[in-house]
């Protein structure tokens, strides 16, 4: 598929000499929903303003569709919304008049009908006389969603969406954000929830301390992750394995109190009612059972602290 | 040319206008009449004339220059300013638009509140004194240019403010001085020789001495030196404004 964003050799040194970005490439591709995904101060942020025309790259290019977004920063600007994470909007602006100036400032013509659905999309529609200073949070953000979809981008950036957003709110966003993606809208989200990432993008990257550590198409990282693990609490202590269950790699835990076993889910055969069965036959007594599925968050932290 | 967003951006300040009209004309229009009453009045009973013209009369254009140039820098200063300090400046730096357009939008609507405010003082002024008008066509241009001109250097005062403290300061320390020292209210012919050299380097006299031959045919200077001086400072405060945008100074990192 086209990229419809090249990111090379991006890097951003802030004058007091924070090194944010070192060396970014990126590709994102035309319509798909890409999570970028880090912990705090990781550079999420610093990548999305510098695509965006916020913050002046030290080195590297950006190019949007073809186009760079310095030497043709018209043409870049005019495909890309932004909502930002900050919730700043124009307090004593009313909503219907904060987004038709959105529209107007890159560089479209009013036109009513759109300003309408997109209104109505974000269920502000009742609200589009209020002030926005009268707004509670949550619309608040939805006002600042529906500026950044007032003139038509084929990109959008949402930065941390679901800062300080319930979950009614948060359910409405991605409802509105799977509509986007069906209409061909390409989508950036950042985000350091791994479950959001999960449920939403069709690629996830890491980033952290100003680097790109994974690019992965979200399915394959699944199915990488798709490992779970069964525990069994035991009625009583055991010091080892016993021996007749030494083939069913199964670790121990909690000093004794747990075995620990690790299946593929994907498989034909996850192998529990054999080990089930055995553990019956050695004579050893199951208090609970558990299982856990590893997910991104592990492979998160994991790459995370690697880094570190 | 992005047509909308300068649009866009001269109808949102026009429309901030709008929403405060009442304070934005009418503490003016007071404070101008209450110049009247005591320069004109309790004053002007005192200095009857100055170079054949009535004290009142003679005030007028210094008085509106006055407001000309606060107003403008305000206006101009605080429209810039506030996006920046709560934050929804990110949209008009994303956004597919020139650092011309820009301009053209806030410096646009800060001039264009200035002339109306320069023309309600000129009106309120009438009722007080008797008006004349020399030159209506150099009156006009040298309103217009003032309004252009001080409203850039408000927009630049604007970007470069961090705080509402030093947006404050440069009106209040170095422009209200400059233009009570400028000939606001009298002429430097009044002054002993030693100061009005002094004088001759406050560039708001160049601009009262101009505005006030428009009006009267009186001049402390030449009033083809008044135009090349805001020609001049208008060139200045385009190419500071320029330099801002093409550095970031203060608005990108």
């Amino acid at each position: 598929m086209n990229p419809i964003i090249t990111v090379s050799n991006l890097s951003k040194t802030y004058a007091g000499g924070f090194q944010a970005l070192k060396n970014i490439n990126l590709e994102i591709r035309d319509g798909e929903i890409f999570a970028l995904l880090g912990p705090n101060g990781a550079g999420k942020t610093t990548l999305i303003s510098t695509i965006c025309g916020l913050v002046n790259p030290t080195g590297g290019s950006v190019s949007v569709a073809g186009h760079d977004i310095i030497t043709d920063y018209r043409a870049a600007r005019a495909l890309i919304g932004l909502v930002p994470q900050e919730l700043t909007t124009d307090a004593f602006e009313t909503v219907w008049a904060t987004v038709s100036f959105s529209r107007g400032l890159f560089g479209k013509r009013p036109d009513r009908a759109h300003t309408e659905k997109v209104l109505k999309q974000l269920s502000l529609w009742d609200k589009k006389d209020n002030r926005i200073i009268t707004l509670s949070g949550g619309m608040k953000r939805r006002v600042m969603i529906a500026k950044a979809l007032s003139h038509e981008p084929q990109i959008l950036f949402l930065d941390e969406p679901s800062a300080g957003v319930d979950v009614e709110l948060r359910r409405e966003m991605w409802a509105v954000v799977r509509a986007l993606r069906a209409s061909g809208v390409t989508i950036i989200l950042t985000t350091h929830y791994i479950q959001e990432a999960q449920e939403m993008a069709d690629r996830i990257g890491v980033i952290n301390y100003g680097e790109i550590v994974l690019v992965e198409e979200k399915a394959e990282l699944m199915r990488k992750l798709g490992r779970k693990r069964l525990i069994v609490d035991l009625q009583k202590k055991l010091d080892a394995i016993p021996a007749e269950l030494s083939g069913n790699g199964l670790e121990m835990a909690d000093e004794g109190r747990q075995l620990v076993y690790t299946y593929d889910t994907q498989a034909d055969r996850t192998g529990i009612t054999a080990l089930l069965k055995a553990l019956n036959e050695a004579g050893i007594r199951v208090k609970d059972l558990n299982t856990t599925q590893s997910s991104l968050e592990e492979i998160f932290v994991d790459l995370v602290k690697k880094r570190a | 040319m992005n047509f909308p967003a300068v649009k866009a951006i001269y109808l949102f300040e026009m429309a901030r206008f709008k929403r405060t009209l009442w304070q934005s004309l009418v503490s003016p229009v007071v404070s101008t009449a209450l110049y009247f009453v005591v320069f004109g009045s309790a004053i002007g009973s005192r200095i009857t004339e100055i170079d054949g013209i009535s004290y009142g009369a003679f005030i007028v254009p210094g008085l509106i220059m006055l407001n000309l140039l606060m107003h403008s820098i305000a206006n101009a200063s605080f429209g810039i300013y506030f996006p920046k300090f709560t934050g929804t400046i990110y949209e008009i730096m994303s956004a597919p638009i020139s650092v011309f357009e820009i301009v053209l939008g806030y410096v646009g609507a800060a001039a264009t509140k200035t002339m109306i405010l320069g023309l309600v003082i000129l009106a309120t002024a009438g009722l007080f004194v008797p008006l004349h008008i020399a030159h209506p066509f150099w009156m006009m241009l040298f309103l217009v240019l003032t309004s252009i001109t001080f409203s850039l250097f408000g927009f630049i005062i604007g970007i470069w403010a961090d705080n509402f403290e030093k947006l404050q300061i440069i009106p209040l320390l170095v422009v209200t001085p400059l233009v009570f020292l400028g000939g606001s209210f009298y002429s430097i012919n009044m002054l002993p020789p030693v100061w009005q050299t002094v004088t001759l380097f406050n560039p708001v006299l160049y601009l009262i001495s101009g505005f006030r031959w428009s009006f009267y045919e009186i001049a402390d200077v030449s009033v083809g030196v008044s135009l090349a001086m805001i020609s001049f400072f208008l060139a200045l405060f385009l190419f500071v404004v320029w330099w801002m945008f093409k550095t970031g100074y203060r608005l990108k990192t």
